[in-house]
């Protein structure tokens, strides 16, 4: 790869970089915005004057935040759905794979068009949603795990990887007595830990950010997400005053501008903070995918 | 496919078959049993939450009634989808989803096939490992939380793009609550959000390249931007022409959460899909019959995109998803 400069690439090379820096900022400043709002004063935000760092730097946004039971309790839900959630995929995704990739399952070709064809051809919202209404699921939270227990793309991502593991370090197992399932606990697991860790990132991370799930099937407050909450902040102008605490009720009607923002960090400090392990693993997990097709 | 050097592998598809059958499908089905123990929750799966609403989607077809169910209520064959097309609400939401399709497949789609190439061409390792960590961010970040920043920084009074405009005698504008700017902030946002991601596959294409081929190019007095064009392009087209495929079978798809989050009484007029639409008529209106049909409408045309697609596509060159 050390192919010579010439004069109009040189150029190109100059460009490319400005261009990829202005892109990058692009990307960046809106955070450093949105940080920068929550730490400032209602009266600095309300006049415009908050940029890239915070004017009279103040505390009190997250203070409210902090102070509302009723967002600690959306993100105890959210965390709960996210923990659970991300167990019950990867359990249901692997329990499904790892057979339908043996040799020895003799209706493979039949299960992989039964999961194909939902991946081409998927049911409206309304016959949905009376499907989680006739199993009594609404208004629980496994109305937001159960319905994407298993997905399409997910199961043909790990199902390439288990057929890849070698046949005869199972069969000998098999000859020393292990049990199928002893097999995949202890043996197809472990190999495939790398997988799994990307898998379970993608359904974790979605899980967390998931809204429209939320939204369909849950409507009492005490089961909304972290992301229902949020929006539902956004909709009304003026904050609940929930705390009740007299030193918010000014700061709730004349700017809840800070309170949103301290509101959106809060909501997106888990992702931030795993993000570099995350990084790692997503490039692994959609190159994997894309072996497959 | 390497590390399995057993035969049965390697054998063309019928021949394995054959062997399973001499051996009698029952016996073999019977010795594996726990496989297919272990496989059923996740069949049960498939069968209950995809299939079962499949087989829903007939309430398309009839008037139904809550509390009648799918037996009890009244068969109208093709009223839904005849009052869809004379409904001027359908017709104004199919318009908008269409021309949002369209900006997003002519603007959002090539956009990472471009990124991947300048961050390919960057000699600069870390300043291309930063570039990358900064693009692929915002993929993670939910529509609510893009939504919520959207509203800070494009504030006609407080934000931050119209202090930008200001600055250059531009007065404010106020981007999610006129109807003239909401198809390009419901693009733009995915623009913002997923042209770094999108790059990934790309930028593994490209790194499969053979070195070899751009050192032959030099040699024959090709130069930088003919490179591109007869090594790099070439070699991202089958990325290119699979991700295509997929893109254009979710024309209608735009997506019900990207929307929603930025939609208001001052700009639904423009800003409304179909999936939206199908959310506000279907469950908060309880249209279930009609609505169902709007989304039968649109898996069908889903459909026909990418069977019309994969067609074309092998006929022009030669690659295909199925």
């Amino acid at each position: 790869m050390n192919r010579k400069m010439s004069g109009g690439y040189k150029t190109f090379n100059a460009f490319n970089i400005l261009f990829l820096t202005i892109l990058g900022l692009v990307m960046f400043l809106p955070f450093l915005n949105v940080i920068a709002q929550s730490f400032s004063s209602s009266a600095a935000i309300t006049s415009g004057k908050v940029t890239f760092w915070p004017i009279e730097f103040t505390l009190i946004n997250y203070e409210y935040v902090f102070s509302d039971a009723s967002i600690w309790r959306s993100f105890a839900v959210s965390v709960f759905i996210t923990a659970a959630g991300t167990l019950v995929n990867l359990v249901a995704t692997a329990t499904l794979a790892y057979p339908v990739s043996r040799q020895e399952y003799v209706g493979r070709r039949i299960v992989v068009l039964l999961v194909l064809v939902t991946m081409i051809f998927s049911a409206p919202l309304i016959p949905n949603f009376i499907l989680i209404k006739n199993l009594h699921l609404m208004n629980t939270p496994w109305a937001l795990i159960l319905p994407g227990a298993i997905s399409a793309f997910n199961f043909f991502v790990m199902h390439s990887f288990f057929k890849q593991l070698p046949a005869e370090v199972i069969d000998s197992a098999r000859i020393d007595g292990c049990g199928e399932l002893r097999i995949m606990t202890s043996m197809v697991v472990p190999l495939s830990k790398p997988v799994m860790a990307s898998l379970g990132i993608f359904y974790a991370v979605g899980h967390w950010n998931a809204y429209m799930s939320a939204l369909y099937y849950i409507d009492q407050p005490k089961w909304w997400p972290l992301q229902v909450k949020l929006k539902k902040m956004f909709e009304t102008d003026d904050i609940s005053i929930d705390p009740g605490a007299s030193q918010f009720s000014d700061l709730a009607f004349t700017s809840p501008e800070g309170i949103k923002m301290a509101t959106i960090i809060i909501a997106t400090l888990p992702i931030i903070l795993i993000y570099p392990f995350l990084q790692r693993h997503f490039v692994k997990g959609l190159t994997l995918g894309a072996v497959k097709s | 496919m390497s590390t399995k050097p057993e035969a049965a592998e390697a054998l063309p598809p019928g021949m394995g078959r054959r062997r399973v059958k001499s051996g009698g499908i029952a016996r073999l089905m019977w010795k594996y049993k726990a496989l297919y123990i272990i496989s059923l929750p996740g069949i049960l799966y498939f069968l209950i939450f995809k299939y079962i609403p499949l087989g829903g989607s007939i309430i398309a077809f009839q008037d139904y009634n809550i509390f009648k169910g799918f037996t009890g209520s009244e068969w109208v064959g093709f009223a839904h989808f005849k009052t869809m097309f004379e409904h001027y609400d359908f017709l104004r939401i199919l318009k908008n989803t269409v021309l949002i399709g369209l900006y997003d497949l002519v603007i959002a789609f090539p956009a990472p096939i471009i990124l991947a190439i300048l961050l390919n061409e960057l000699r600069l390792v870390l300043f291309k490992r930063v570039v990358q960590t900064v693009v692929y961010m915002p993929h993670f970040l939910s529509w609510v939380v893009i939504a919520g920043m959207s509203v800070a920084i494009l504030s006609p009074a407080t934000g931050i793009l119209n202090q930008l405009l200001g600055l250059f005698g531009i007065d404010p504008l106020y981007f999610l609550g006129d109807n003239r700017y909401i198809r390009s902030v419901l693009v733009g946002s995915g623009i913002w959000r997923d042209t770094g991601y999108g790059t990934i596959l790309y930028l593994a294409a490209l790194a499969g390249i053979n070195p070899e081929l751009y050192e032959a190019a030099e040699i024959d007095g090709a130069n930088r931007w003919k490179q591109t064009l007869k090594i790099t392009l070439p070699a991202l087209l089958p990325t290119i022409m699979i991700l295509f495929l997929l893109h254009i079978g979710k024309f209608l798809d735009f997506g019900f959460e990207r929307v929603w989050v930025f939609l208001n009484a001052l700009n639904t007029e423009n800003g409304e899909i179909l999936d939206t639409y199908i959310y506000r008529a279907g469950l908060l209106s309880q249209q279930y019959s009609y609505t169902t049909a709007v989304g039968l409408f649109k898996s069908v045309v889903g459909l026909v995109l990418v069977m019309a697609g994969n067609f074309f596509s092998k006929k022009t060159t030669g690659e295909s998803l199925y």
